[in-house]
């Protein structure tokens, strides 16, 4: 046999004794997960198509309507340039909301077995498919930045924007992925994430502010749209993408503590999966 | 962590003493004491639901034992996961390769996985693939390869980090003959020329006879008898099978047991391959 396959691991060969190792490691880790996912996407591209139908359907149908109702006050934009942010999230949210389902699948075909017998502690498995989640959101920002510029949306095109946007919408989908394996994790069946994974989207989507400003919701709902991690993405990618006065140090802050505090619950309850 | 001459599994590939593991009021792996030795073929035989699975789980880290030692190459499952996981190459009972991926790719993402550096990947890959005998067709998508080559897919993947030792949870289930001798002919190979241990786990017994150097036969999560198959079949008699030898150490018909959940695993595979 050749002498590649002959050397032998030597000892234990820990990247994570130390701490900018161990950072690096898990990054590598998250690399990996993200390299998988394009490599899906390079063998099938019908799924950037598919997904590309549901946003262009939002903001043609109900943004062209909406237009004409004039019924939003939108802090003074047309209300497509209002809405063309919220789809933008939108997407992401749905991108992410059902990762859960294949992690399920992964289960039952023996992979998360196999995943989780590799030097990979659950929090990088969590985290690698979150941002997995995230390459996909990626396609989903080139989309909607490019039809929502064909309707004649009004779009703030510097490159820190437009990059800014990106890592925002990356964030925000592995957040809802690490939500969506959290669910997987606890309910243990396909079925069932995908009933709640539906349930929640829709309280997730319309008690924030994708469609219109909190502004205009019922209290309670209104406090709601205030806790949820969706608002503070929406209102990040609108600041950033029309140039709404936005608080984007906040959003950032929740998004990317949302998305840790999702890495770390998803962690707990994985390894329950393959018991 | 480090491994040193006084430790008492360091001549052995795989040390149990008094491995135990429950799921609630079930001891599914109840008191196992089990040496594999270094270089050899060693199979655990018995029917569905016998703990087989449970075992080689705790084995390979990804359940935590309840109670009892259990060492790979000296270091402790418990103590040390990550550095027994180096050592290991698994491929569980479920056809597990990644339909959407090419073969390449499946095992690329397993040498990443265990930090082959980047410089030896492409090789590493490329070696591994040719073992298995899947050189021509690594670009092809797995969804595209039989049941025997997804198989010799995963061993592939299982093979990529170089481990010392091999777990095969029933790795010819579901197979058709010719998938299953091209199986075992490869482990038969790695064995070998790469210098592998092999712990695999069985409920066919003839495959078991035929292919293991020594095998333990498993009942009720406990070990009854453990040596050579010729041995174990003379020492009940002339014409005596390894069911003779599995009925004589657990005063059961080997086809009790069963588990509906094996049953529903494998038609899962078979549905998802299509």
């Amino acid at each position: 046999m050749s002498a590649p396959l002959v050397a032998r691991p030597a000892g234990s060969v820990d990247p994570r004794t130390s701490a900018p190792g161990a950072l690096r490691w898990f990054a590598s880790r998250i690399v990996t997960f993200c390299v998988v996912e394009l490599q899906k996407l390079r063998h099938d591209r019908t799924e950037l198509a598919t997904r590309a139908i549901q946003p262009a359907l939002w903001l043609l149908i109900f943004g062209k309507t909406f237009s004409e109702l004039r019924a939003v006050e939108t802090e003074g934009l047309p209300y497509l340039d209002y809405l063309a942010p919220g789809v933008l999230a939108q997407s992401t949210l749905f991108v992410a909301v059902f990762y859960g389902i294949q992690v399920i699948w992964e289960r039952d075909a023996g992979v998360l077995a196999k995943l989780l017998v590799t030097p990979t502690p659950p929090s990088a498995v969590v985290a690698g498919k979150g941002f997995a989640a995230g390459v996909r959101a990626l396609v989903q920002v080139v989309v909607v930045v490019v039809l929502a510029a064909l309707l004649g949306v009004h779009l703030e095109l510097a490159p820190w924007r437009l990059v800014a946007a990106a890592v925002v919408s990356i964030v925000g989908a592995a957040f809802f992925a690490t939500l969506s394996m959290t669910i997987a994790g606890l309910v243990l069946s396909r079925e069932r994430v995908m009933g709640i994974g539906q349930a929640i989207t829709m309280p997730l989507f319309f008690a924030s502010n994708a469609l219109y400003p909190t502004d205009a919701m019922p209290a309670w709902i209104r406090w709601f749209g205030t806790v949820n991690p969706l608002s503070y993405e929406v209102d990040a990618l609108r600041g950033l993408l029309v140039g709404t006065d936005a608080h984007l140090w906040l959003d950032f802050a929740v998004v990317g503590g949302s998305l840790v505090a999702g890495v770390a619950v998803a962690a707990a309850v994985l390894p329950r999966l393959v018991r | 962590m480090s491994t040193n001459g006084h430790d008492p599994g360091a001549g052995l590939a795989v040390r149990c003493r008094g491995m135990r593991k429950h799921f609630g009021s079930v001891a599914a792996v109840d008191g196992v004491d089990l040496d594999v030795r270094t270089g050899e073929i060693l199979g655990l035989l018995g029917p569905n639901g016998a703990g087989k699975t449970t075992a080689i789980r705790v084995l390979t880290t990804l359940l935590p034992p309840d109670g009892g030692e259990v060492l790979v190459f000296g270091r402790d499952a418990t103590a040390d996961p990550f550095g027994v996981r180096r050592l290991i190459g698994y491929v569980p009972q479920q056809l597990s390769a990644d339909g959407s991926l090419s073969g390449r790719e499946n095992v690329g993402l397993f040498a990443r996985l265990f930090d082959v550096p980047r410089r030896e990947r492409a090789a590493r890959t490329d070696e591994v693939l040719r073992v298995v005998g899947l050189a021509d067709v690594a670009d092809r998508l797995a969804s595209t390869y039989s049941g025997g080559m997804v198989r010799r897919l995963e061993l592939a993947q299982a093979l990529v980090s170089n481990p010392r030792l091999l777990v095969l949870d029933e790795p010819t289930i579901g197979l058709d003959p010719v998938g299953r001798d091209s199986v075992w002919e490869r482990v038969h190979e790695l064995r070998h020329e790469l210098d592998m241990t092999v712990l695999v786990t069985t409920h066919y017994m003839e495959e078991a006879d035929e292919h293991c150097d020594r095998v333990a036969i498993m009942h009720r999560g406990r070990i009854e008898a453990v040596g050579e198959p010729g041995a174990l079949k003379a020492a009940i008699g002339p014409e005596a099978t390894l069911e003779d030898v599995f009925r004589r150490h657990s005063g059961h018909e080997f086809e009790e047991g069963g588990d509906l959940r094996d049953v529903r695993s494998t038609r899962r595979t078979a549905r998802r391959l299509g």
